[in-house]
């Protein structure tokens, strides 16, 4: 296919060429990853069950990211309240705070800043370490004991970002609700009934299913695309660096993408 | 084996932390299965509800005692509201409800001023006497109308 692109006439034609392998190749590349984690998560239903993997993974994915998601929620609970009193304080509806606050952290900010945490933290720690079980030649060392790598590496960490994800979200909001409380009461001197009760008042059940919904379909996200790149790294060291790199982008763009087709759905 | 006991604690721990976060915030911020779901159900008919959406305030001499449930246009093309009233608050059959505006970015709610009557309203009942939300821009096009003449 490729040996007709080369022979195009002119510079139109080759850029023309070009920009189909790059289509082709993208479509490709997505068509493959949808397979690879289609067969994985279908070898759910296929016993034996690796829960000690899946609780290993628990372990490392959800329970090592608590303190960095701990950490971005407090912050970013603490600079909404602040942004926010400024620009409310102008039209004199500081009351408005503490819903102002807890909407954005739960409809918006705590999916996905929690999501791109988990990019950052577990995600390209999946990819390399997959990556180099590829280059180690583990993965074919476990297919030769007739232990199905699908099962044994990839399912247990899709699983696991998509449980621990909407649990990290929900800690990650709790944690800036908190924040942003200290910072809107205590420090700019809010009325605490006032930022409670608007705050009960404005958040709906709704919001709290679009929360949850975003971290779940983040959590799959970022376990399918790290674990799927790090399944096909190229077996070099330098593969390796390039597939944790372009997870990290992948991942991230992705969560960036996939939250606003899903705000668009749930608005 | 006893390590792996030990992370196993600990993500017991993590998972247990996470689902007491989900569900203090389900009961306290969504309240779901909490006062969302409790209270009896009243209707009311407003020509204009002015812009009234499901989950704004019922408010009773100026106190919190519901919230509208559900927003739909009847078959007279008028605006039907369900309010959700909080158990223990009796409405007389009298009573008045109100489409008015709270707050300087005009948030609407519900007001119910009682009547003296001393049957109640039950469950499923309408609030017959209505009014409708106060259009500014009617009140100054009416206002400059009338003083021209």
């Amino acid at each position: 296919m490729s040996d007709q692109v080369v022979t195009a006439h002119n510079g139109f034609e080759r850029l023309l060429g070009r920009l189909g392998r790059k289509a082709l190749g993208a479509v490709s590349w997505l068509g493959d990853m949808a397979s690879v984690t289609g067969s994985s998560l279908a070898l759910i239903f296929a016993p034996p069950w690796q829960g000690r993997h899946f609780v290993l993974q628990l372990y490392a994915l959800g329970v090592g990211s608590f303190v960095i998601i701990a950490i971005t929620g407090a912050f970013t609970g603490m600079v909404l309240s602040l942004q926010g009193y400024y620009t409310l304080a102008k039209f004199g509806s500081e009351s408005l705070l503490g819903s102002a606050v807890a909407l954005s952290i739960i409809r918006e900010l705590g999916p996905v800043l929690g999501a791109l945490m988990l990019v950052g933290r577990a995600g390209s720690s999946i990819t390399a370490e997959i990556g180099i079980m590829r280059v180690t030649e583990q993965l074919d060392a476990l297919q030769m004991m007739a232990v199905n790598p699908q099962a044994r590496i990839i399912l247990p960490r899709i699983v696991a970002t998509t449980i621990a994800l909407p649990l990290l979200v929900s800690m990650f909001d709790i944690i800036g609700l908190a924040a942003g409380y200290v910072v809107g009461v205590e420090l700019l001197g809010v009325n605490a009934g006032a930022f409670t009760g608007e705050m009960i008042a404005k958040v709906l059940p709704e919001d709290l299913y679009a929360g949850w919904t975003k971290a779940l379909a983040f959590g799959a996200l970022v376990g399918s695309v790290c674990t799927y790149i790090g399944y096909r790294a190229v077996p070099t060291t330098e593969g390796v660096a390039r597939a944790t790199t372009q997870a990290v982008v992948i991942g991230s763009v992705g969560i960036l993408m996939l939250d606003y087709v899903l705000t668009s759905f749930f608005l | 084996m006893n390590e792996y006991k030990k992370i196993e604690m600990i993500v017991g721990a993590f998972v247990l932390a996470g689902i007491i976060s989900i569900s203090w915030m389900a009961v306290k911020l969504g309240q779901i299965g909490g006062l969302g779901a409790s209270g009896y159900a009243l209707n009311a008919v407003f020509t204009d509800a002015g812009g009234m959406r499901a989950g704004s305030d019922v408010m009773m001499a100026g106190v919190v005692i519901g919230r509208v449930d559900n927003v739909v246009v009847n078959e007279r093309s008028q605006a039907r509201l369900t309010l959700l009233i909080d158990d223990g608050i009796p409405v007389t059959s009298d009573a008045i409800a109100s489409v008015r505006t709270k707050g300087i970015i005009g948030e609407r709610y519900v007001r119910i001023s009682q009547g003296g009557d001393d049957e109640m309203l039950q469950a499923g009942d309408e609030i017959e006497e209505t009014e409708s939300a106060i259009n500014i821009e009617d009140l100054v096009s009416k206002y400059i109308f009338s003083s021209g003449e």
